[in-house]
């Protein structure tokens, strides 16, 4: 393998084991903030206990997203150095406001939000809560302003191959970012909505039968349906942007080889690039057309529009693109069944978390990965179809790459495959291990620095804020 | 921008200027939290659980100073910063593995079933050793020019084995400062014999440096600048006889002057950075480019430059806070 293909993977391996923890980071800040905010309120324990438990998932996933971004922001130098070259201008000041204002917050805050509640004012608590939130999510927003930059370029101008920015403002606003933001934000949320159902629905099945529970449960499930349908609202119009400027992205999603009207909903297919049609296709008629020009004449564009004269695809590679775009789509649809079933069964029962029926639990507890699933075949969908370009229109990916030997690549690469396959295994391995002691009423018993509350002993009261 | 002169001429020392400072902030805070990881296989159970709670709520904002050099690197010198990366490539690489064995290591131990303690542990050690080998090896070859011979490799072996003894160093001075009786009283032990190494350290490279480098050679000698250079070593001298005499007399009964290995540190570690600053100027990667060479366009640095005069007193602040929030004896952090 050359050091280009070589590079691809490893720097989609590296960022694809960075974002799962983001995804969880950025969302459960705020879940957080909100159990500490109930418990505040209520007094009740039961929010307690939830914000104890999931305090210590917070800090374990943030460890794994603080010590993978580090890798991903030598990434560029190391595997990468031509985009910096070329739109440095427009990355390097994105990549330091993001250091700048969002990093350093973070990191500052985390020590007191994990190590202080005892030793700082409860108010000076809550705001270092607040701020650790806050500070996660405005990092998701300098990067994907510059990711979304990456795919829709605006705002700069070209001076002797390099690029300069010329309007600011349009560089952050760029064509893109709404929508990306919006739609990854929202991805965090019910990645977070589904972990804590599915962890919460272990608990019970194991046995365990306590308020917080069930007040986890509930919330997850809540969550989960609350946001899924804003998601598939977003994630269509997110489509429709996306289609208005990277056509091409949208043909491959949509295996769509011909520029025609009434193009089908693909359900089945399998693209093939050597023969440029489809086969197996099975589809629900017009309704791609429907979906992305409101009506059935509406003409899509194809993939055979992006090819140059001498017949090299300009369009990305289709088969990965077309299958990642309905894993996400799919899993989206799972979450919306599987949430609502949960609030309908609850609802209608009106016994709570007892409604539910087994089954529906168990699929609870597989659906805690769900949230990672689709973000990552959402990643994948969106960067596979920016290629060839790695900055749209303006610079390729092969023109990128670091000159390093395509071995020394190779076997840092499998080096990197093995610790993160290895912690991977050891962050799940700790969620259900937190969750089983859990469950048994045993998570005090070993003192960690950062409970809240000197753990097991008896009467020690929480100091209510 | 034009109050300030030309800012072409004035931006990328800024700028070059902040990176070094962040380096040297790295180094110093990080090292510090590396150190105790080197310490780790010289402590009981009970001790390793104590020196992991004393670096807990600073680890992360420390290690967040690497980000802001390679991030400054980035953004200020894009040409320079693929030049030394892909030079570097396999100690880099080195590098994050071992820092991600350490961060996570921190968290694990602490979480994971107690059978597997052991292995965080020794993942802890490990990862903060990678981290500073290659750290020192990449110091090494960037002095030599970012060349790979095997008289620039030796050279970088040296370097990667005495910035090893530099945090360690650091890592005992922070374990002097933040806890008491019995590990103290070893910390300290483990304090002077870092400070051999580090004389030791502070000498070799001393000497090897200009042999092995001709530009050196010519910036060191060559009068009468060398006069500037001067104060270096007089200063660095003054410094370790002082350490060393407060050493022989520590522990105190009331903890006074805990705080002096510490700083002796931090000082020894910004006198040899500045003097490898000196023998660089105005070179960012040697001999090859100078920084205004490699500078990006000025209106790019001067849109991070406002960022920085506004956002770096505020991390400052927040710094200073967590700082004050959690000072004091790392034995009292247990069970908030
Ligand atoms: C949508 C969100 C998102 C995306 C796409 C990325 N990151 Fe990230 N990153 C975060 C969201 C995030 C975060 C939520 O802010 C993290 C995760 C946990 C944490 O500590 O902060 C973080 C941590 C994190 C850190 C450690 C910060 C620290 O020391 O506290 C670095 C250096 C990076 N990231 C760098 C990158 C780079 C270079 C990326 C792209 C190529 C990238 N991240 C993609
Ligand atoms: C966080 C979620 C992300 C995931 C899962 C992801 C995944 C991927 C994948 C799979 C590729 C390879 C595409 C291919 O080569 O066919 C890729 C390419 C790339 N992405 Fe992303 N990406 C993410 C975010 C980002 C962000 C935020 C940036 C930059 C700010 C970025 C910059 C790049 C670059 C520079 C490439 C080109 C290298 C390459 O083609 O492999 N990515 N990404
Ligand atoms: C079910 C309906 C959904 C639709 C119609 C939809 C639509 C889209 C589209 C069109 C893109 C590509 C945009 C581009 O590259 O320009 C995308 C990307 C993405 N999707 Fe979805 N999506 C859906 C559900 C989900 C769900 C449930 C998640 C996660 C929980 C998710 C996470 C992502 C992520 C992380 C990306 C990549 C970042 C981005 O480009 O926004 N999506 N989605």
């Amino acid at each position: 393998m050359d050091t280009l293909l070589l590079s691809r993977i490893q720097f989609g391996a590296n960022i694809s084991f960075h974002i799962l923890f983001p995804t969880i980071t950025i969302a459960l800040g705020w879940v957080l903030l909100f159990f500490k905010l109930r418990f505040n309120a209520t007094g009740d324990m039961k929010w307690m206990d939830a914000y104890r438990f999931w305090v210590k998932v917070f800090a374990l996933s943030f460890a794994m997203g603080v010590v993978s971004g580090i890798t991903m922001s030598f990434q560029f130098g190391t595997n990468w150095p031509g985009f910096m070259e070329t739109v440095g201008n427009i990355a390097g000041p994105l990549l330091a406001y993001e250091v700048l204002t969002a990093f350093f917050l973070e990191a500052a805050f985390l020590g007191i939000m994990l190590f202080g509640f005892s030793r700082v004012p409860g108010w000076l608590h809550t705001t270092a809560t607040v701020l650790v939130a806050f500070g996660t999510t405005l990092s998701a927003f300098w990067i994907l302003v510059l990711n979304s930059w990456m795919h829709t370029p605006a705002g700069y101008e070209i001076r002797d191959g390099v690029v300069f920015a010329s309007d600011w403002l349009a560089v952050i606003f760029n064509p893109s970012m709404p929508y990306r933001l919006a739609h990854v934000l929202l991805a965090s949320g019910l990645t977070v909505a589904f972990l804590i159902a599915g962890l919460a629905a272990f608990r019970w099945l194991v046995g365990e039968r306590s308020a917080t529970v069930r007040t986890q449960l509930k919330t997850g499930v809540a969550l989960g349906a609350l946001l899924i349908p804003v998601q598939i609202f977003v994630g269509d119009m997110h489509g429709l942007n996306t289609l208005e400027h990277q056509p091409a992205k949208v043909a491959a999603m949509e295996g769509n080889w011909e520029t025609q009207s009434n193009v089908p909903l693909l359900l089945f297919a399998i693209p093939d690039e050597e023969t440029r049609s489809n086969r197996y296709e099975v589809g629900i008629p017009n309704l791609a057309s429907i979906i992305l020009k409101h009506k059935a004449e509406g003409v899509v564009p194809g993939l055979n529009d992006f090819v140059a004269e001498d017949g090299t695809p300009e369009h990305p590679p289709v088969l990965p693109v077309f299958w990642s775009f309905r894993t996400m789509v799919g899993t989206g649809f799972a979450m919306l069944f599987v949430s609502w079933a949960a609030v309908g069964f609850m609802a209608w029962r009106r016994r709570g978390v007892e409604g539910l029926p087994k089954p529906l639990l168990w699929v609870l507890v597989p659906m805690a990965g769900s949230g990672w699933l689709a973000t990552l075949a959402g990643w994948y969908t969106t960067e596979i179809g920016r290629q060839p370009w790695l900055v749209t229109g303006l610079l390729t990916t092969e023109q990128a790459v670091a000159e390093v030997p395509a071995p020394l690549v190779g076997s840092t690469l499998a080096v990197y495959l093995v610790v993160y396959a290895a912690l991977l295994a050891a962050y799940i391995g700790v969620l259900f291990y937190l969750s089983l002691r859990a469950a048994r009423g045993q998570l005090g018993t070993r003192p960690d620095p950062r409970d809240p509350v000197p753990a097991s002993r008896g009467g020690v009261q929480i100091p209510a804020e | 921008m034009d109050i300030f002169g030309d800012p072409a001429q004035w931006l990328p020392l800024t700028f070059a200027g902040l990176m070094g400072l962040s380096i040297l902030i790295y180094v110093v805070l990080d090292g510090f939290d590396l150190g105790v990881g080197l310490l780790f296989p010289f402590a009981d159970e009970a001790e390793k659980d104590r020196m992991i709670a004393s670096i807990g709520p600073f680890w992360d904002a420390n290690e967040t100073w690497l980000v802001m050099a390679v991030g400054l690197l980035l953004v200020a010198f894009p040409t320079a910063h693929g030049i030394i990366l892909t030079a570097l490539y396999l100690p880099v690489a080195v590098m994050l593995v071992g820092l991600i064995l350490r961060g996570v290591a921190f968290e694990f131990r602490a979480k994971a079933p107690p059978a597997h303690k052991r292995a965080w542990n020794m993942a802890f050690f490990t990862g903060s050793l990678m981290a500073a080998l290659s750290q020192g090896w990449m110091l090494g070859i960037y002095v030599m020019g970012l060349e790979t011979t095997w008289a620039t490799a030796t050279f970088a072996a040296l370097t990667a084995l005495f910035l090893t003894v530099g945090y360690s160093y650091i890592g005992a001075a922070w374990v002097v400062l933040k806890s008491d009786s019995a590990l103290q009283t070893k910390a300290v032990g483990w304090a002077r014999g870092g400070i051999f190494g580090v004389l030791l350290g502070i000498a070799a490279i001393s000497v090897a440096s200009p042999l092995a480098s001709p530009r050196i050679f010519d910036k060191w000698f060559s009068f009468p600048e060398a006069l500037l250079l001067l104060p270096l070593p007089l200063m660095s001298g003054i410094v370790l006889l002082a350490l060393w005499f407060t050493l022989a007399r520590l522990p105190k009964a009331d903890d006074s002057f805990a705080w002096v290995p510490f700083a002796a540190g931090v000082v020894l570690f910004a006198l040899a950075f500045f003097g490898l600053a000196y023998s660089f100027y105005p070179y960012v990667v040697p001999d090859q480019l100078t920084i205004y060479e490699a500078a990006s366009a000025p209106e790019s640095l001067f849109i991070i430059f406002l960022g920085v005069c506004i956002v770096l007193p505020v991390i400052v602040l927040y710094s200073a806070l967590a700082y004050t929030v959690f000072r004091g004896k790392a034995t009292e952090l247990r069970y908030d």
